[in-house]
C-alpha cells in the first residue's frame, strides 16, 4: 500500500493534480461550498468548475505545445500574436474585409486560420532548426511582429463579427458540457497519441538533454525542431480562434497578450525542466488548470484587481518552492532536526 | 595526535547517488603536509566523487573531515578554498575570456585606496607570480590565447598563491606534452617542499612513480589501502587496482591476442575511393572488410576521427566516391549510415556519446530506434529485454536498466554506448578511442570484445592513440599523416617500430 503510494508520487503528474485539488478545496472551503456548486440550466451546465475548465482551454491548448517545445531545451514566445494573427484572419474572412469570394464561409476562415498557424509555425521551426538562431530570439521575431501581421490584416481596427456557427467555438456546448474542452480533449489526445504510440517522445526527450549526441545516434534533429515549432504555431492558432470567438470579433492588440508567459508557466508547474529532457504534456495542462484556477481563485474571493498579479505571484512562488526537490530536502532535514530536539528535551 | 604533520584526514567517508548506486563506502584518506600522494583506482573506483565531497561539490552521506584537527564541512568550491583546498581540474575551470592576471586574482583583487580595482598593481603581482613558475605571459592579454597547458599552469599558480594547504590535480597531465608534465612536476615538487599537501590523480603509472611519495588505492567505492610509493611494486599496484591477480590479467590479453589469430579476412564491405571533406581528411583510400578489424593510427589531428565522421555521413564527402557493400552510396546524415548498417562510438562520450538524463535502457534503444523509424516504436518491455541481455553481456555495472547513464562511471558509459551501436545489429562498427580514461580491467574487456566480434565476422574499424592497443587488436594497421593516408602496415610487419616510422613520415 505504501510503496503504490510513494510509487505513485513519483509520477510528475502527482504533485500538480494534487496542487489543483488543494487550491479546489481551498475556494470551497472559502466560499462555503459554493465554489463547488454546478447548476443546470437549459440542459447546460454551470458553474466555478466548469468555468475554470471552459477559459482555461486556450492555456491548456497552449500549455500542450509549449511542453514539447521547452522539452527540446527551447522556448516559443510568439503563440499570443500567432492567436492575434488567427483571429484576424478569421474574422476577417467571416467580415467578407479578406477574400471576398468565400462569402464569409466559417470552415474556411478557420482553416485558413489554422494554415497561417502553421506558416508561423515553420517560420519559427525555421529560423531554430536551420538558422541556428537562439529559440527565444527567433520566436522574439514574431512576438513583435505578428501583432503588426494581425492589424495588417485588419487595418488596424477592433473587427466585430455576427455569425452564431464562429461563437459556437467558444460558447457552445455538447452534452451539456461547454465545446471548447472538446477541442482540448481532441487536440491533446491527440498528442498524447502521438508522443506514446510512437517514438516521438523518446526522440525529443533525447534531443532536449543532448541535440548533438541524439544527432549522433541517428535522430533528425532539425526536423523534429521544425514539426514542434510546428505544432506549437498550428496549436496556437487554435487557441487564437478560440478567444476570438469568445469576444465575437477581434482585438489585434489585446488578443492572447502575454499569455505565452502563462503556458511557460503552466509548463514549469507541471513539472517539465525548462532546460530540455524530461517532460510531461499532461502534466502541463493541469499546470494550465491550476494557472487559470489561480485567476478564478482570486476573483472568487472578490481580490481586488490591482492585487491580482501580486497574489498571483505569491502562489507561483509557493507551488515552485513545492516543486524544488533541494527545498523540499532541507525542509525534511529542518524538521528531522525540530524533532530530534524535542526528543531530546 | 600522532604526528604534527597530518594536514588532512577523511575518515568513514561515504556517498550514494538515488537508491542504488554507492559511490563511496566508508573510505578513508590521509594527507600529510609537504607530501605529494596518489589517489588511484579504476573508473567508478570513486576517485572523481572523494575529491567531489572534499572540495564541497558533492555532500557527504556520512563521514568526518578534517584539516589540521579542525572539522570541516565546505557546501561549496569556494568555502573549500577559504579552509586551503583548492582544485586544478582535467577540465581547466578558469575564465578563458577573462585576462590571466584577472583569472589569478579573480575575486581578490587589489584594491586602491578609492575602493577601485588597482589593475597596475594586479598586473604586476600576476606577472611576479607567474615569474616563480617560469612562465612568461603577457597577463593583460586574455586566457584563452594560451595552450591548455598555460592555463593550468595558471591555475596552479592561483591556486599556490591564495595560499592553499592541500592542492588537488585531477588528472591534470592528460592534455599536456611531456615538456610540459616536466615543468608541472618541477612545480609540484617545490610547492611540495614549502610544506604544501598535493594529492594527484592520474591514469598514468609512470607518473606516479616519478614523482609520488604515496598511494591511495580505492576499488568499487571501497578503501584498499595507502602504501609508500618505493615499497609498491607496478605489478602489485594494478592488481590492487582491478582487484585481480595481475597474471590473471595478463592471461586476458594474452588470450585476446591468440584469439585476434582466429578473425578471418572477408570481403570488402566499405572502401574510400580518392575520398575529400574540405579541411579534415585529402584523398582517402581505404577499404575495410568483414571480420577485420583495422586500426586508424597516426598523431592528433592527422584525420584519425575526420575519417570515421566523413564514413558515418556526420561531414560530407566534397569529392571521391564512397562505396559500401560495393554500391556507391552518400551519406548526407547519421541515419543514412545507421540504415546501411555502420555504427560509431564517437571519442567523446559526454557530448557525442551519452544521453545524460535518460536511463540505460533508453540510451541503449535509442540507434535501434532510430533506424526502425519514428513509427515502429520498440516497446518497453522489448526495450527492457535488450538492455538486460547487453547489461548481463558486456557485464555492465549496475543494479538495473532504470538508471540515469550519467550516473555510471565512465566505463560503463562506453559499454553502454557499445550496447547501444550492437543492439542495431551493424555491418560495420568504427570505435573512436573506446577505451580513453577508462581503466585497465575494462580496456582489456573492450578489446576482448572488439576481437570476439570481429571473429563473428563484424568489419571494426578501430582508433587509438595508444599503439599497445592497436597492435593487441588489429592485423592491420592505416597510418595518417596530416590529413592523408601515409602507409599500411599488414600481417608479419604490424610491430611499433614499423608504425612510428610510418609516423614519422619516413618511407627514405
Amino acid at each position: 500500500m505504501k510503496s503504490k503510494l510513494s510509487k505513485l508520487s513519483q509520477n510528475q503528474a502527482f504533485w500538480p493534480v494534487m496542487i489543483f485539488l488543494a487550491i479546489i478545496l481551498f475556494n470551497t472551503i472559502m466560499t462555503g461550498g459554493e465554489f463547488l456548486k454546478i447548476t443546470i440550466v437549459d440542459g447546460h451546465f454551470y458553474g466555478r468548475i466548469i468555468d475554470i475548465f471552459r477559459n482555461g482551454g486556450k492555456l491548456m491548448i497552449l500549455a500542450a505545445g509549449m511542453t514539447m517545445v521547452l522539452a527540446t531545451g527551447g522556448t516559443d514566445i510568439s503563440v499570443g500574436s500567432v492567436m492575434a494573427i488567427s483571429g484576424a484572419i478569421a474574422c476577417s474572412v467571416i467580415k467578407g474585409n479578406l477574400l471576398p469570394g468565400l462569402n464569409g464561409s466559417v470552415a474556411m476562415a478557420i482553416i485558413l486560420a489554422v494554415c497561417a498557424g502553421i506558416l508561423c509555425g515553420l517560420w519559427n521551426g525555421f529560423l531554430v532548426s536551420k538558422i541556428k538562431i537562439q529559440p527565444i530570439v527567433a520566436t522574439m521575431i514574431l512576438l513583435v511582429a505578428g501583432r503588426g501581421i494581425a492589424q495588417l490584416i485588419t487595418n488596424g481596427k477592433i473587427i466585430t463579427i455576427t455569425s452564431d456557427a464562429y461563437y459556437f467555438i467558444n460558447g457552445g456546448y455538447i452534452l451539456g458540457l461547454p465545446f471548447p474542452l472538446y477541442i482540448v480533449i481532441f487536440l491533446v489526445g491527440l498528442l498524447l497519441i502521438f508522443v506514446t504510440k510512437t517514438a516521438f517522445g523518446l526522440f525529443l526527450e533525447s534531443i532536449g538533454c543532448n541535440p548533438l549526441a541524439s544527432k549522433f545516434a541517428g535522430i533528425k534533429v532539425d526536423i523534429y525542431l521544425l514539426a514542434i515549432y510546428t505544432i506549437s504555431g498550428a496549436f496556437a492558432s487554435v487557441a487564437g480562434l478560440i478567444e476570438s470567438a469568445g469576444i465575437k470579433g477581434a482585438d489585434c492588440n489585446n488578443a492572447g497578450l502575454n499569455i505565452e508567459l502563462d503556458a511557460i508557466l503552466a509548463v514549469a508547474i507541471g513539472g517539465t525542466n525548462l532546460m530540455g529532457g524530461r517532460f510531461s504534456i499532461f502534466s502541463s495542462v493541469i499546470g494550465a488548470l491550476i494557472v487559470q484556477s489561480i485567476t478564478t481563485t482570486v476573483l472568487a474571493l472578490g481580490v481586488p484587481a490591482a492585487y491580482i498579479r501580486v497574489l498571483k505571484a505569491v502562489l507561483i512562488i509557493v507551488i515552485c518552492l513545492s516543486q524544488s526537490s533541494k527545498f523540499k530536502l532541507s525542509l525534511g532535514k529542518m524538521l528531522a532536526g525540530k524533532r530530534k530536539e524535542a526528543a531530546a528535551v | 595526535m600522532s604526528s604534527q604533520t597530518k594536514l588532512l584526514t577523511m575518515k568513514g567517508i561515504s556517498k550514494s547517488f538515488g537508491k542504488a548506486v554507492v559511490a563511496l563506502d566508508d573510505v578513508q584518506f590521509e594527507l600529510e603536509a609537504g607530501e605529494i600522494h596518489a589517489l588511484l583506482g579504476e573508473n567508478g573506483a570513486g576517485k572523481s566523487t572523494l575529491i567531489k565531497v572534499l572540495t564541497g561539490v558533492e555532500e557527504r552521506d556520512k563521514g568526518e573531515v578534517e584539516l589540521e584537527g579542525k572539522k570541516i564541512y565546505p557546501k561549496s568550491t569556494n568555502e573549500a578554498q577559504q579552509v586551503g583546498i583548492s582544485t586544478v581540474y582535467q577540465e581547466v575551470n578558469l575564465c578563458p575570456n577573462l585576462s590571466v592576471a584577472e583569472n589569478i586574482y579573480i575575486g581578490r583583487a587589489p584594491r586602491t585606496k578609492m575602493g577601485a580595482i588597482d589593475w597596475n598593481a594586479m598586473a604586476k603581482n600576476a606577472q611576479e607570480l607567474l615569474e616563480k613558475f617560469d612562465l612568461k605571459l603577457d597577463v593583460n592579454k586574455s586566457l584563452d590565447n594560451y595552450s591548455v597547458a598555460v592555463q593550468q599552469m595558471v591555475a596552479i599558480a592561483r591556486a599556490s598563491d591564495i595560499q592553499a594547504k592541500v592542492l588537488i590535480l585531477d588528472e591534470p597531465t592528460s592534455s599536456l606534452s611531456k615538456v610540459e608534465v616536466d615543468k608541472l612536476f618541477d612545480i609540484m615538487k617545490r610547492l611540495r617542499s614549502e610544506g604544501m599537501g598535493i594529492i594527484f590523480v592520474t591514469h598514468f603509472l609512470d607518473q606516479v612513480y616519478e614523482v609520488t611519495d604515496r598511494i591511495t588505492v580505492l576499488r568499487n567505492g571501497h578503501y584498499v589501502g595507502t602504501y609508500k610509493t618505493s615499497d609498491l611494486p607496478r605489478v602489485e599496484l594494478v592488481s590492487k587496482m582491478i582487484g585481480k591477480d595481475y597474471a590473471v590479467l595478463n592471461q586476458t590479453l594474452q588470450k585476446g591476442q591468440s584469439d585476434k589469430e582466429k578473425t578471418k579476412t572477408g570481403d570488402v564491405f566499405v572502401s574510400m575511393k580518392n575520398v575529400t571533406h574540405q579541411g579534415s581528411i585529402n584523398n582517402m583510400d581505404l577499404s575495410i572488410a568483414k571480420g577485420e578489424v583495422l586500426g586508424l593510427s597516426g598523431l592528433l589531428g592527422s584525420g584519425r576521427s575526420e575519417t570515421a565522421r566523413v564514413l558515418f555521413g556526420i561531414d560530407q564527402v566534397t569529392g571521391g566516391e564512397l562505396e559500401i557493400n560495393g554500391e556507391k552510396v552518400h551519406l548526407s546524415h547519421p541515419l543514412d549510415a545507421i540504415r546501411k548498417d555502420l555504427a560509431f562510438c564517437p571519442e567523446n562520450r559526454k557530448t557525442e556519446g551519452i544521453i545524460g538524463d535518460l536511463s540505460i535502457r533508453d540510451n541503449i534503444a535509442l540507434a535501434l530506434q532510430a533506424k526502425k523509424g519514428l513509427f515502429k516504436k520498440i516497446s518497453k518491455k522489448e526495450a527492457q529485454k535488450i538492455a538486460d541481455e547487453y547489461i548481463k553481456k558486456l557485464e555492465i555495472k549496475t543494479p538495473d536498466a532504470d538508471q540515469l547513464i550519467k550516473n555510471l562511471s565512465g566505463g560503463n558509459q562506453q559499454k553502454v554506448i557499445l550496447a547501444r551501436w550492437l543492439a542495431t545489429e551493424p555491418e560495420l562498427l568504427m570505435l573512436d578511442e573506446p577505451t580513453r580514461g577508462i581503466d585497465i580491467g575494462t580496456k582489456a574487456e573492450i578489446q576482448k570484445i572488439v576481437i570476439d566480434l570481429a571473429a563473428e565476422g563484424m568489419a571494426v574499424l578501430f582508433i587509438s592513440s595508444e599503439l599497445d592497443e592497436e597492435l593487441r587488436c588489429c592485423r592491420r594497421i592505416v597510418v595518417l599523416k596530416d590529413m592523408e593516408k601515409a602507409g599500411e602496415v599488414t600481417g608479419e610487419d604490424v610491430n611499433e617500430a614499423a608504425v612510428m616510422h610510418i609516423m614519422a613520415g619516413g618511407n627514405d
